[in-house]
């Protein structure tokens, strides 16, 4: 439990001093975008004017494209229902966008357990936005057990953030 | 040529049958830990002649040999998810298999009469173990339960699958009747135990535990008993059986930002602990029968 509380502690201090760093490596691993964007506060992504509150920018840096989870749980944290109940609310006003819910898991695992971990994760986000009235048919899921880490360490600094479930927007109701 | 003779003078020194004529599908990595290029590659199991399967482009992984060396299966995102290819290995064509709209399917391995694939498929956030005969393409459900169930592998009699499920809270290894079902807890120590394999020989079940924070490589009876720890360190993962079911290779990652994957193999005493030289870093190991 002190445990949890020194990595949200952590976490919230490097998330002040940490830059904005979109992961786009999108649905097909390697190809695309190396996650080339998002470097400065100029728009290179194509992902809108962070200040248009209808933009998917807006919805990244200010509602907030991620939640983080405990070691091996799934289960989602007050906090990151705060974020998904904000999520959910943007996506009800922005009917024109559909999601791809990335679920993800820490290195501390075995392969395969983790990528069902990680779909555990996403479950639980798209679960929670269709409760908060999303419809399901704008949602998909997927996982990516440890394959894409954010963050690179060996550290629970590192941990704790690859430990995410990502809302990635794209124009367009989901096929 | 030079195999065969390796095998026979193992032999004569060790009483146990040789494992030098046979082959290791794996994959090749490349690039940084975030975002790793991950191709199937295949080589003779002293890593050499080397040959790439798949380009690289798409995110692939834990490749399996067929009981007779001539096919394997392995995951890929190709289309976006995880899918289980099926790849003839002289003619490298593929297709995917067991494919569920909607949903993942990944961990497949083949049953000893080569027949059936077992593997997970994920559905709505819930995995579960299912088998597709590949004849019929009949596809059966064999555990249904609310907990994460995979890392199937066939005992080699084919009557029986062990398998790693967190339905007690932490990541343990049952074995089931090969129908599905149950099955029955046989870990029981402290820490989680995972990706288990049974040997060729019958007698034991490799897996990999994480325990205060370290990994290892072990051996138990098929029964659970005789746990023995074979190796120790920051990542080990992934066991596979020589054919003689007397050694095991396996993947080792060493730590941080920096950190490598490479391929290990050693006895199942715990002793002649060596590094398999490949090209570049390497994971996901999966040793062939014996080549006829």
């Amino acid at each position: 439990m002190s445990l949890a509380a020194k990595s949200l502690l952590l976490i919230a201090v490097l998330g002040l001093a940490a830059c904005n760093n979109p992961d786009r490596y999108g649905a097909g691993g390697a190809g695309g975008a190396g996650g080339a964007g998002g470097a400065g506060g100029i728009d290179t992504t194509g992902l809108g004017d962070p200040n248009n509150p209808t933009s998917i920018a807006y919805f990244n840096q200010t509602v907030g494209d991620r939640v983080l989870f405990a070691v091996d749980q799934s289960t989602l944290t007050p906090e990151g229902r705060g974020i998904l109940t904000a999520q959910a609310n943007w996506l009800n006003q922005n009917t024109g966008y559909a999601a791809i819910i990335e679920g993800h898991a820490d290195e501390q695992g075995t392969r395969e357990y983790n990528l069902a971990l990680g779909a555990r994760r996403a479950a639980a986000v798209q679960n929670f936005l269709i409760s908060q009235g999303v419809a399901a048919n704008r949602l998909r899921t997927i996982s990516y057990g440890k394959e894409r880490p954010l963050e690179v360490c060996s550290e629970e600094a590192c941990y704790a953030k690859n430990r995410r479930a990502v809302t990635v927007l794209s124009a367009g109701v989901g096929a | 040529m030079a195999h065969r003779v390796s095998d026979q003078v193992y032999q004569r020194l060790t009483g146990e049958s040789g494992y030098f004529d046979s082959r290791v599908v794996f994959i090749a990595e490349s690039g940084p830990r975030d975002a790793r290029r991950k191709q199937v590659a295949i080589m003779d199991q002293d890593g050499a002649n080397v040959e790439y399967l798949t380009d690289g482009s798409a995110l692939t992984f834990a490749p399996r040999f067929s009981p007779t060396g001539d096919r394997i299966l392995f995951t890929s995102y190709e289309t976006g998810v995880p899918r289980i290819y099926l790849m003839d290995v002289a003619s490298r064509r593929r297709q995917i298999i067991g494919e569920q709209p909607g949903e993942m399917t990944f961990a497949p391995r083949f049953s000893p009469d080569g027949g059936t694939v077992v593997f997970s498929l994920e559905r709505g956030g819930n995995t579960d173990i299912y088998s597709l005969a590949l004849g019929s393409g009949a596809l059966t459900q064999l555990t249904n339960s609310p907990s994460i169930e995979t890392a199937p592998s066939f005992s080699p009699d084919g009557s029986q699958i062990v398998f790693e499920s967190d339905r007690s809270g932490v990541q343990q290894i049952y074995v089931m009747p090969a129908s599905g079902g149950e099955g029955t807890r046989i870990s029981g120590g402290k820490g989680r135990y995972g990706t288990p394999v049974w040997s060729p020989r019958g007698d034991y079940i490799a897996f990999t535990k994480q325990n205060e924070g370290r990994f290892h490589i072990g051996v138990m009876r098929t029964d659970g008993t005789e746990e023995r720890l074979l190796t120790a360190s920051f990542l080990d993962e992934g066991p596979t059986w020589a054919p003689n079911g007397r050694v095991l290779m396996f993947t080792r990652e060493t730590s941080g930002g920096g950190g490598q994957a490479s391929l290990w193999s050693v006895d199942i005493t715990g002793r002649n602990l060596k590094q398999i030289p490949t090209d570049g870093p390497a994971s996901d190991p999966a040793w062939s029968p014996l080549l006829p």
